[in-house]
């Protein structure tokens, strides 16, 4: 064990402990392909895990945290390669496991539990079912003993009426109840091990805190755990020990407590930087130094008068069932120039609607917008078609908003304002606003698919601000992003703010985004606006229950210590992997 | 950190692992990227269509015999090296007659795919496009359009109009054009629904701008996979109708008046049935393979 | 844990079940099913009055075997028997309210009702082509559960047969099959007539290429539905491959290939037509042709309108089948 990550067993972590560990890693190897095509996604990582602990692995998208666990439970596929020094559950050798021996230690011994309940269960079949099928496998019982035990497990992880739900299928559940189910499936046969696979993402913020709250009570009941996050924050709520993986790389393996303290790792210090929050408000959230400046670009004057007004919205959809459902029920605000307001809620809150509202494109059922002073939402298209450029609009998922045939010149000569007639003049435009976004001439002639998901979202940036517009309308710019690339898009967002004095309409779902990006918040809920203001007053003081309920769900990391001042400039590269793909690209 | 993948101790071993593969230096041609990744069944398939062309193009080159040379000391012949797949019941060379009716067939083919594609374009864009209304009633008719067979159809148009090339091109056209037309009108509704269109609308973009630059163009790119896909199935049905004795007459070496032709042999002769088939489906399946070849390149990503 | 109630969102899969009621919806398939076969009878009559020429001297010709033409007065006996001395949109009228009493005219050649040749032929050809789908099922489902997502070669050598049998031509594949098992190796009869024997190497010529195309659409499903979480977390509570493939994965990716079915039977009551003739088969198919031949337009109509019917019927046991196998549909 010459060439293994060293300094892994750090000051703080306990010893591994043959007599007591459950699970012990070490030097752990997994390559997919086959012969010359073998390519190597985890590269010698060692962990060990007692009974009634909890570790966390943490990493971007590619760290290889999920092959990793994947491993322990035998489900990395049928072209991959796993190979290690030690690889022990309770004392049994993972190495030498047969087909069977696998399928008799998922579910009795290890229970997996995977994202969103909506794809994790199967939607055709009732969720009793399911948790039976995990008792069933196992030869547990009789039919009748397993439905007793299937309703006591579902009221253990706190389902109401569970003979009722029993019956019902995922999708005629609420999201709350479909994941506790889920969790329900996995805790059947009372596993010693329960391995969670970014079993929050794609949550919303309340049902998150109630997945963490049962994951918790399982910890409680002695149960050893294993949680695999991007969300540091998350993490931080649950793991006694956190594994910072970058690149199939263990970069830095300590006490959670110690961890978030001390990160000694300038890739964990970064990535605990990157994270937006209340505290981060005006501050920087990479380490990216912006190089452009902006040239003759023209900045709004700062005013009192609103640049964008909604007032009194309303929006109905017909619903699937044949009933009209208000989406958009009775919202008003008032956006000024060079100001962000954000508008937060869960899923089917009716923010994007309100977004495409403040758009016109679509047109209210009632109340309207005004754009500069001006009526906006009332207009015939024909007529608004030629102010669109005032207002602009940055996706969620760049790569469905660009034409996939497209370069990004041609995107971008799609988006000049008017005023651009001869060739050169184009050019230039074009290259000052890649430069603004920190993008390369080189760039030019890519497609979309062919760029990352950083630098596509930099161009749709780019295009956004093509036509010079007053307001930018945000829908989720940062929702598909990696934390450290949305660190850098979001510091970005705030740079072009001060210098061009645009004004963001920023609608997100995360609490901690909006908090670190806006000026006012709009919460809201079921197509209601549920709370409105400055936005520490509402987030750090909030009055409606909804919103406190919000806020409390939130799960929140405790800063470090500001060891001095924060290092301006490129941080040393020796140690870490770059932390952006696009200085790499 | 360790810089060699393969560090000591963990050896990456599994059943079937790679047993150290010698790192077999293999000398590089250089081959443009864009032929390096055609597979050889597709470079097969190509080589089959183009010869398919040259045949309806110009079919002397590929055959030394004359399709309609009647020798009565020759017939029923099996195949052998004179007669590659034999002689018919007029001592005709076999292989000869599928050659010249290459061209037959294939326009046959096209014209067929042309019909069934143009009327599907329209109705497609049309409903696609439309509002409710004119959406609504083209989607009814195309359901109708559905619970006539290709097959039925023709026999319906030959019963009415009498046997004849115009009518196994329509009815074959006519019978597949609602199919197409669904996909073309569920492609149209993707892209105008999509996230660019929605982008291009953002910018101020007028809406016949958007249709002409975004919504034609992309929603026809995966018409080229069907078409080519469309064009051997066209051959297939077409000369069905051929075999029924409903389409081209003799003594044309249309493939399907050949199968025709073949029927009342087929117990002292299988090769008058079973090589103007092969033609058939050696040709369908190589458009098949191409047009697969092409989906895969198109889905793989713009130009790659 | 508050109490907030969970926001009513619908998802792209539809959280709400939907409440209309069974009763109304059955109506509206079947209203929908009648606006169907009126169009298509609509279409039907539409394009016999298009035939060149007249009809009568048609009518006359083909039942003598001859060629000539015919003065008003000769004529009138055929057009008055055929209704043909009728406007247009009487007869219209008329033909679409025979239809609805199963009335599908009278045939030009053979001097009886459409309807009741129809009805002596039709056995033989339901009794093929319900064999063909269920046998194509059984083929298509067996190769997918096999060889899906296995071993490289195994995969694609199941798919690529999949492609190969989807592109064959009824009428090749048929007569391979006669000439290989009937007129070389013997087992089968060369001409079996609507015995049990006889049904097998037609049912297999209808059955193959259809398995390959259902094989090609079931597939890419089923190695999509392979890569779903909900697959993984079956797996993840142990259940072995064979049991995941059966239970989870096949019951989503049937999905698509029954919506298929509705019509594929009516293509292969088209293929029937095929083989029939080379099998030399008693059924519609042999029949039609013939008719089609002999310009027997009624004849070649009414069989027509019986596939249309065919294909409205199967469609609706599909909607049947489709809410049974996936619930989400069910009100």
């Amino acid at each position: 064990m010459t060439t293994a990550p060293t300094p892994i067993a750090k000051g703080g972590l306990r010893p591994a402990d043959p007599d007591h560990d459950l699970l012990r890693v070490e030097n752990l190897r997994v390559g997919f392909g086959e012969q010359r095509d073998l390519t190597e996604v985890v590269h010698g990582v060692s962990f060990s895990l007692a009974p009634g602990e909890c570790l966390a692995i943490v990493g971007e998208s590619g760290s290889g945290k999920s092959v990793t666990a994947r491993t322990l439970v035998g489900l990395t596929g049928g072209r991959s390669h796993v190979g290690a020094e030690r690889l022990e559950f309770a004392g049994r050798d993972l190495l030498a496991f047969k087909d069977r021996d696998w399928r008799g230690l998922r579910g009795r011994d290890i229970g997996f539990i995977l994202q969103d309940a909506l794809v994790s269960l199967d939607q055709l079949r009732p969720v009793g079912k399911e948790i039976d099928e995990a008792l069933r496998l196992h030869g547990w019982g009789s039919k009748a003993e397993r439905r007793a035990r299937v309703l006591e497990l579902m009221e253990l992880v706190g389902i109401p009426e569970p003979a009722v739900r029993a019956r019902q299928r995922p999708y005629e559940l609420s999201g709350g109840l479909r994941q506790r189910a889920l969790i329900a499936a996995a805790i059947a046969m009372d596993p010693q091990l329960i391995i969670a696979d970014e079993p929050t993402t794609a949550l919303d913020m309340t049902v998150q805190a109630q997945v963490l709250e049962q994951l918790q009570q399982a910890k409680a009941r002695g149960k050893a755990l294993i949680l695999i996050s991007h969300d540091l924050a998350v993490v931080s709520q649950l793991a006694d020990t956190v594994a910072v993986m970058f690149d199939g790389e263990l970069l830095e393996y300590a006490p959670a407590a110690q961890l978030f303290a001390r990160p000694e790792h300038p890739y964990t210090q970064r990535l605990i930087e990157a994270i937006p929050s209340a505290d981060s408000r005006g501050a920087r959230l990479s380490p990216v130094v912006r190089r452009a400046s902006l040239g003759e670009a023209r900045a709004y004057e700062a005013s009192d008068e609103p640049v964008l007004k909604a007032e009194r919205l309303f929006k109905h959809f017909r619903g699937p069932d044949g009933h009209d459902r208000t989406v958009v029920d009775d919202v008003s605000f008032e956006l000024r120039q060079g100001e962000t307001l954000g508008i937060v809620g869960e899923s089917g809150s009716g923010k994007t609607t309100t977004a495409r509202l403040a758009l016109a494109l679509l047109d209210p059922d009632g109340g309207g917008v005004t754009l500069a002073g001006e009526e906006w939402s009332g207009l015939p298209e024909r007529v608004r078609r030629r102010r669109r450029a005032d207002i602009s609009v940055i996706y969620q998922d760049p790569l469905s908003s660009f034409d996939p045939r497209w370069t990004v010149e041609q995107i971008m000569l799609d988006a000049l304002g008017e005023g651009y007639d001869d060739k050169v003049a184009r050019r230039t435009r074009i290259a000052e606003l890649l430069e603004m976004v920190g993008l390369e001439p080189a760039h030019l002639g890519r497609r979309p698919l062919q760029l990352s998901g950083g630098q596509r979202q930099r161009v749709a940036i780019a295009r956004a601000l093509g036509p010079q517009p007053r307001v930018i309308v945000c829908d989720e710019p940062v929702s598909a992003l990696d934390v450290s690339i949305q660190a850098q898009v979001l510091d970005l967002l705030a740079d072009l703010q001060q210098e061009l004095n645009v004004s963001y309409l920023f609608i997100s779902h995360d609490l901690g985004v909006i908090h670190h990006i806006s000026d006012r918040v709009l919460v809201m809920s079921d197509g209601k606006v549920v709370e409105f203001g400055d936005a520490d007053d509402v987030l750090l003081r909030p009055h409606h229950p909804y919103t406190r309920k919000l806020v409390a769900s939130l799960p929140v990391l405790e800063r470090p210590e500001p060891t001095g001042p924060r290092p301006f400039g490129r941080p040393p590269r020796t140690a870490g992997p770059p932390i952006t793909e696009e200085l790499a690209a | 950190m360790s810089a060699t993948p393969q560090a000591a101790g963990a050896d990456i071993g599994r059943p079937g692992a790679p047993g150290g593969a010698p790192g077999s230096a293999r000398p590089r041609v250089s081959v443009p990227d864009w032929v390096r990744g055609i597979r050889p069944g597709v470079a097969l398939a190509g080589l089959v269509v183009a010869f398919f062309v040259v045949a309806m193009i110009v079919p002397s080159l590929l055959t030394g015999h004359d399709p309609y040379a009647v020798n009565l000391e020759e017939t029923l012949q099996s195949p052998s090296w004179s007669h590659i797949m034999g002689t018919d019941q007029s001592g005709r060379d076999l292989y000869a007659r599928i050659i010249y009716g290459a061209r037959e067939s294939l326009l046959i083919g096209l014209g067929a795919t042309a019909l069934g594609m143009g009327i599907a374009i329209l109705l497609g864009v049309l409903a696609g496009l439309g509002n409710k209304w004119v959406d609504g009633i083209i989607s009814r008719g195309v359901e109708v359009m559905f619970a006539f067979p290709i097959l039925l159809l023709a026999l319906l148009f030959v019963a009415v109009f009498g046997p004849s090339v115009t009518t196994e091109i329509v009815a074959v056209g006519l019978g597949t054009a609602p199919g197409y037309a669904r996909m073309v009108r569920g492609q149209v509704l993707a892209v105008r629904d999509s996230g660019y269109v929605e982008a291009a609308r953002a910018l101020g973009h007028p809406y016949g701008s958007i249709v002409r630059r975004h919504i034609f163009p992309n929603a026809m790119r995966p018409l080229v996979v069907v078409m080519t896909l469309g064009v051997g199935q066209s051959i297939v049905w077409a000369s069905g109708i051929a075999f029924l004795g409903l389409g081209v007459p003799p003594p044309s070496p249309e493939w399907g008046a050949l199968l025709n032709a073949g029927r009342n042999y087929i117990t002292q002769a299988w090769w008058l049935e079973v090589m103007p088939g092969l033609a058939i489906v050696v040709f369908s399946l190589s458009l098949t393979t191409l047009g697969r070849h092409l989906q895969q390149r198109l889905e793989g990503g713009v130009n790659r | 844990m508050a109490t907030y109630a969970e926001p009513t969102g619908t998802t792209a899969i539809g959280v709400k079940p939907r409440r209309a009621p069974w009763l109304k919806r059955i109506a509206w398939r079947i209203l929908g099913a009648i606006f169907v076969l009126w169009a298509a009878a609509t279409f039907v009559f539409f394009v016999q009055q298009l035939l060149p020429g007249n009809q009568a001297t048609l009518i006359m010709n083909e039942q003598t075997g001859n060629q000539q033409s015919y003065t008003a007065a000769q004529l009138a006996p055929t057009e008055a028997k055929y209704g043909l001395d009728q406007p247009v949109m009487t007869r219209y009228w008329d033909y679409i309210k025979d239809l609805a009493h199963g009335d599908l005219g009278k045939s030009y050649t053979q001097h009886k009702s459409v309807t009741s040749i129809i009805g002596e032929q039709v056995g033989p050809t339901l009794v093929l082509t319900v064999t063909a789908l269920a046998l194509a099922w059984l083929l298509a489902l067996a190769t997918i559960l096999f060889t899906s997502r296995r071993r490289k070669a195994v995969s694609a050598l199941g798919s690529g047969w999949e492609i190969f049998s989807a592109g064959l031509p009824y009428y090749w594949l048929g007569v391979i099959l006669l000439v290989v098992f009937a007129i070389e190796l013997k087992v089968f009869p060369v001409q079996g007539g609507t015995s049990i024997e006889g049904l097998v190497l037609p049912a297999l010529t209808l059955a193959i290429p259809l398995a390959g195309f259902i094989g090609q659409v079931t597939r890419d499903e089923f190695e999509k539905v392979l890569d779903q979480p909900f697959v993984t977390s079956a797996r993840a509570r142990g259940m072995g491959d064979l049991a995941v493939r059966f239970k989870h994965v096949l019951r989503h990716s049937v999905l698509p290939a029954i919506t298929l079915s509705g019509w594929a039977l009516g293509a292969l009551i088209s293929g029937a037509v095929i083989v029939e003739t080379v099998f030399a088969r008693p059924g519609i198919g042999q029949m039609i042709v013939g008719a089609a031949e002999h310009r027997d337009v009624p004849l070649v109509s009414g069989v027509v309108m019986l596939v249309a019917f065919i294909y409205v019927v199967a469609n609706i046991l599909v909607d049947i089948a489709y809410a049974i196998v996936d619930p989400r549909l069910r009100g």
